[in-house]
């Protein structure tokens, strides 16, 4: 794929490399459909609410530090701005900097969508300047002004040559696409079209794309052993080391999803390999990826050294665990770049998956390859029954109570309670690293077991509340209401 | 016109999806982009019943913004009605379809005979922010559903105070109301949180009047409830924290509701020993506190910086400096509630501003001279600003990081002590 920086917009993922939001079938026949093409998404004509893209594009980028987000719309757009000033805060605080990012909102009312309200957007971009000198400054847009047509563009072209700093056209609108991961490549955009810059020296540097970089300190020291330093992005960022990104040996990224538009940008534009094995999940994910940055980066035998210290540390612990996790069942919903990455890792601990949703799936990567987590699965002759959906709870819900799994895993914030109101025993897989590498491994296992063990919770809640679906529901498919040939 | 929203303190009118869900078996139905739920809500007791991520919703994408999504919210409404077990469904339209000029009403009406009610409310983000999309659904109950009682239920009396999940304290407050109003001889009817839902909904037009405890938000559904359904409404537009205000609150009420002043001053006497006897024995540590200036600033929606300010100063003798109002409250209400903070005891008042920039607002905060260690009530962006200063801060408006709250309550008598522990708890954390 081309990327192309001039143009401000960059295409949805469903047009862009065609990934789909409806799908029922089974891991074998969606990894199928994929290569040979005739894999086509379904419409639902009844939906639950799901995610707006300008929350991933616009949680990306406003933690960065020291920068603003401009996010022209009602009040409800930019009401994540709220937790955004949260997390800055406190992730700041943890690494031990600070990050005097601004989100602000404009506060758009009725008058504006029938006037436009351009003056006033450029007004506030000055004010704003004035107010915080930023490092940067992104204008996003919204639904509301996409489609009254505020051209942005020019606004942030006026004011440009009165702003020493970049000032960036972001576009946003949550209607463009259900695949609210287009939001990381909206960001992803942002960054590269208008931060990074072209390389004038290669550094010993591995870009780590991820989000709020809990396992920092852990990787640096183990970066260490390969004389590489890691540049967590984008959360602490700052717009001074995103500039230099182009000059790394490397980009990986702890989620496909998350980090394919960026990792595939670079590669094409600047030429910094873009690290495209399974992910660093479990104990087969955390080898490939890291034999794979040796490889890529000249240090395989420092790799292999380090492999076999850790294996003796951990692999017996582990072991160990497996033995009692063997043979449950679980049912697991997460994005895609975690989805298959997941099964694999509980198929290493000897738990069966039975039925795996997708938020969404993206049938070819950036660079026109399908999702190699699948293929690894299906090498292995992993088959299981698999679903896309857009977190659409009642699916799940029609789906526990089907199979009353030992298990549900889930990635989103609001979904694991509903599990547990099922009865079934619920791990929020919250954090990106919580089976990154030996150690998380481990304690991903010991989590598990915990939550198997002690079932008191949700068995106090379950036997005291009602479902809020019908017994209709439940005697339904669960494709009851996917229409095919629709989008 | 748009303007800079710096630190913004509240959310769009399809917010108002909260007050929704607080209603018991109401579910919102949004006719809106895929996300706004999600946005809109917080992990503040979200996962009830319903959560937003079971609020049924149209999913709006291009090909809705370019040939309309009726016809998908005709299907989303349909199938709602086979999925979701709700006693009421409420669709609420964002920004999408009525810019593009989706007749939700027409479609809506196609229901009517539906096994439940289906009711409509515009909401749209530009038109304003979740104060007025609440009362946007109250006025919906209104027009779309309520009909004017036939007989009135002596005693009972509807009580209406702010904005569920935006206050943070919307469950225990609403609780503590009922309570006080039932120790009056009167009954109660309120429609949100446990148990209140569609009974207590239908039970509106047979009580006396309307109670409405707010500086502003909900005059216009009292008058509109006045007009169709014949109901009077006392307007009390403080919020009564502490002693001093609630006993007011009480004799008012009573008056409105022609209770025996005997029995009126019979509670408020039970009351006011007990919570006397609690300050009595911890008026040494008020006093001999050594890190707090007598000065604070309030920095939230109208209620609780009237109600905060009336407390701090008409119970705990604190000096207001400026306080802020940040929930966008309409010019028409500002000169009314600017005379409510000019009534404070010995003459005292306070200087208010109506203020959305938080900008401007921690600036004014730095400028002041507190004379000391300055209490500050306000939301998560006045944490570090009140570290800088040394102050204490506690965190009692949107948006909220720095408390968890189930049911607590700041209102009534009750109310004021919890007030007063939140507050003795920041300070006792430091001895100079």
């Amino acid at each position: 794929m081309a990327f192309n920086f001039d143009n401000t917009n960059v295409a949805t993922r469903e047009n862009r490399i065609g990934s789909i939001t409806g799908y029922i079938g089974t891991l074998g026949d969606l990894a199928k459909q994929s290569s040979c093409g005739t894999l086509k998404g379904c419409a639902r004509c009844f939906s639950q609410s799901s995610t707006c893209l300008s929350t991933c594009a616009l949680g990306q980028l406003s933690a960065i530090r020291d920068v603003a987000i401009i996010h022209h719309g009602p009040s409800g757009c930019s009401a994540a701005s709220a937790g955004a000033y949260y997390l800055d805060k406190v992730m700041a605080k943890k690494r031990g900097v600070t990050n005097d990012t601004v989100y602000v909102g404009t506060d758009m009312n009725e008058q504006d969508t029938i006037f436009g309200s351009t003056d006033a957007l450029a007004e506030i971009i000055l004010e704003v300047n004035r107010r915080y000198s930023p490092e940067a400054i992104f204008v996003t847009s919204s639904c509301a002004t996409g489609i009254i047509g505020e051209d942005i563009d020019s606004v942030v072209d006026d004011v440009k040559e009165n702003i020493a700093v970049p000032v960036v056209a972001v576009h946003c609108e949550g209607f463009k696409s259900r695949i609210w991961a287009t939001g990381f490549d909206i960001a992803d955009h942002a960054v590269l079209g208008s931060i990074v810059k072209p390389p004038q020296q290669k550094r010993n540097t591995i870009n780590f794309k991820n989000f709020y970089e809990s396992a920092r300190p852990e990787i640096v020291e183990m970066f260490k052993n390969f004389d590489l330093e890691p540049i967590f992005l984008y959360c602490n960022s700052t717009v001074e080391e995103l500039s230099h990104i182009s000059e790394a040996l490397a980009t990986t990224c702890i989620c496909g999803t998350l980090g394919s538009y960026l990792g595939n940008g670079l590669e094409e534009t600047y030429g910094v390999p873009y690290i495209r094995s399974i992910n660093p999940l479990g104990i087969t994910g955390f080898e490939t990826w890291l034999r794979e940055i040796g490889r890529v980066t000249a240090r395989s035998s420092a790799v292999e050294t380090y492999i076999e210290a850790q294996r003796a540390i951990y692999i017996p612990k582990i072991e160990a665990i497996k033995q009692q996790l063997t043979g449950l069942k679980a049912v697991l919903g997460m994005g895609p770049g975690y989805t298959f990455e997941v099964s694999r890792v509980l198929d290493e601990l000897g738990i069966e998956v039975v039925w795996a949703l997708a938020w969404h799936y993206d049938k070819k990567y950036d660079n026109g390859d399908v999702p190699p987590s699948m293929e690894h699965l299906l090498e292995r002759g992993i088959d299981f029954e698999t679903s896309v959906a857009d977190q659409q709870n009642y699916e799940v819900m029609n789906i526990l109570k089907r199979f009353q799994p030992d298990l549900y895993l889930s990635r989103h914030p609001g979904s694991t309670v509903w599990a547990i109101k099922n009865g079934t025993p619920a791990v929020y897989v919250a954090d990106e690293y919580m089976i990154f590498g030996y150690q998380h491994t481990l304690e991903f296992a010991q989590a598990i077991l915990d939550s198997i063990h002690n079932r008191s919770f949700e068995q106090n809640l379950a036997s005291r509340v009602k479902l809020p679906y019908t017994d209709w529901w439940y005697q339904q498919n669960v494709d009851q209401f996917l229409e095919e040939g629709k989008k | 016109m748009a303007k800079l929203l710096d630190k913004q303190r509240y959310k769009c009118a399809l917010g108002a999806m909260q007050t929704v869900q607080a209603i018991t078996r109401a579910i919102p139905v949004l006719h809106s982009g895929p996300g706004c739920a999600q946005k809109l809500s917080d992990a503040i007791g979200s996962s009830g019943y319903f959560s937003p991520n079971i609020f049924p919703c149209t999913s709006i994408n291009e090909r809705d913004v370019v040939f309309g999504g009726a016809e998908k919210l005709e299907t989303t409404i349909e199938s709602a009605l086979k999925v979701i077990d709700a006693d009421l469904y409420v669709v609420l339209t964002g920004c999408i379809p009525e810019i593009v000029g989706d007749d939700t009403a027409e479609v809506v009406s196609h229901f009517e005979n539906a096994a439940k009610p289906v009711i409509y409310a515009s909401t749209a983000g530009f038109k304003g922010n979740n104060y007025k999309g609440h009362e946007q659904i109250i006025d919906a109950l209104t027009e779309q559903y309520l009909e004017k009682a036939e007989e009135r239920q002596k005693g009972l009396v509807n009580i209406w105070a702010d904005v569920p999940y935006q206050d943070l304290f919307w469950l225990g407050n609403i609780r503590e109301l009922e309570k006080l109003v039932g120790e009056l001889g009167l009954t109660p009817n309120t429609i949100f949180g446990y148990r209140r839902g569609l009974e207590q909904i239908d039970k509106i037009p047979k009580a006396e009047f309307n109670l409405l405890v707010s500086p502003w938000v909900s005059v216009g559904n009292m008058k509109k409830m006045e007009k169709k359904l014949g109901l009077p409404y006392l307007h009390y537009p403080t919020l009564p924290i502490g002693a001093f205000e609630t006993s007011k609150f009480l004799r008012e009420v009573g008056d409105f509701a022609g209770v025996p002043a005997e029995r009126v001053e019979a509670v408020i006497a039970e009351h006011e020993k007990y919570y006397y006897y609690l300050i009595e024995r911890y008026a040494d540590m008020f006093l001999e506190t050594r890190v707090m200036a007598k000065q604070f600033s309030v920095v939230a929606d109208a209620q609780y910086v009237l109600g905060i300010t009336k407390f701090l100063v008409n119970d705990l003798g604190l000096v207001p400096a400026r306080q802020f109002v940040t929930d966008d409250t309409p010019k028409a209400f500002q000169q009314q509630l600017r005379q409510e903070f000019a009534r404070l005891n010995f003459g005292l008042a306070a200087e208010v501003s109506f203020e959305t920039d938080g900008y401007k607002i921690h600036q004014q905060i730095r400028e002041h001279d507190y004379h000391g260690y300055p209490l500050i009530l306000g939301s998560y962006y006045e944490k570090e600003l009140t570290e800088e200063m040394f102050g204490h801060f506690l965190n009692i408006s949107w948006p909220v990081q720095d408390k968890v709250v189930l049911d607590d309550f700041y209102v009534g008598y009750t109310g004021g002590i919890r007030l007063i522990e939140d507050i003795y708890s920041e300070a006792v954390q430091r001895w100079n």
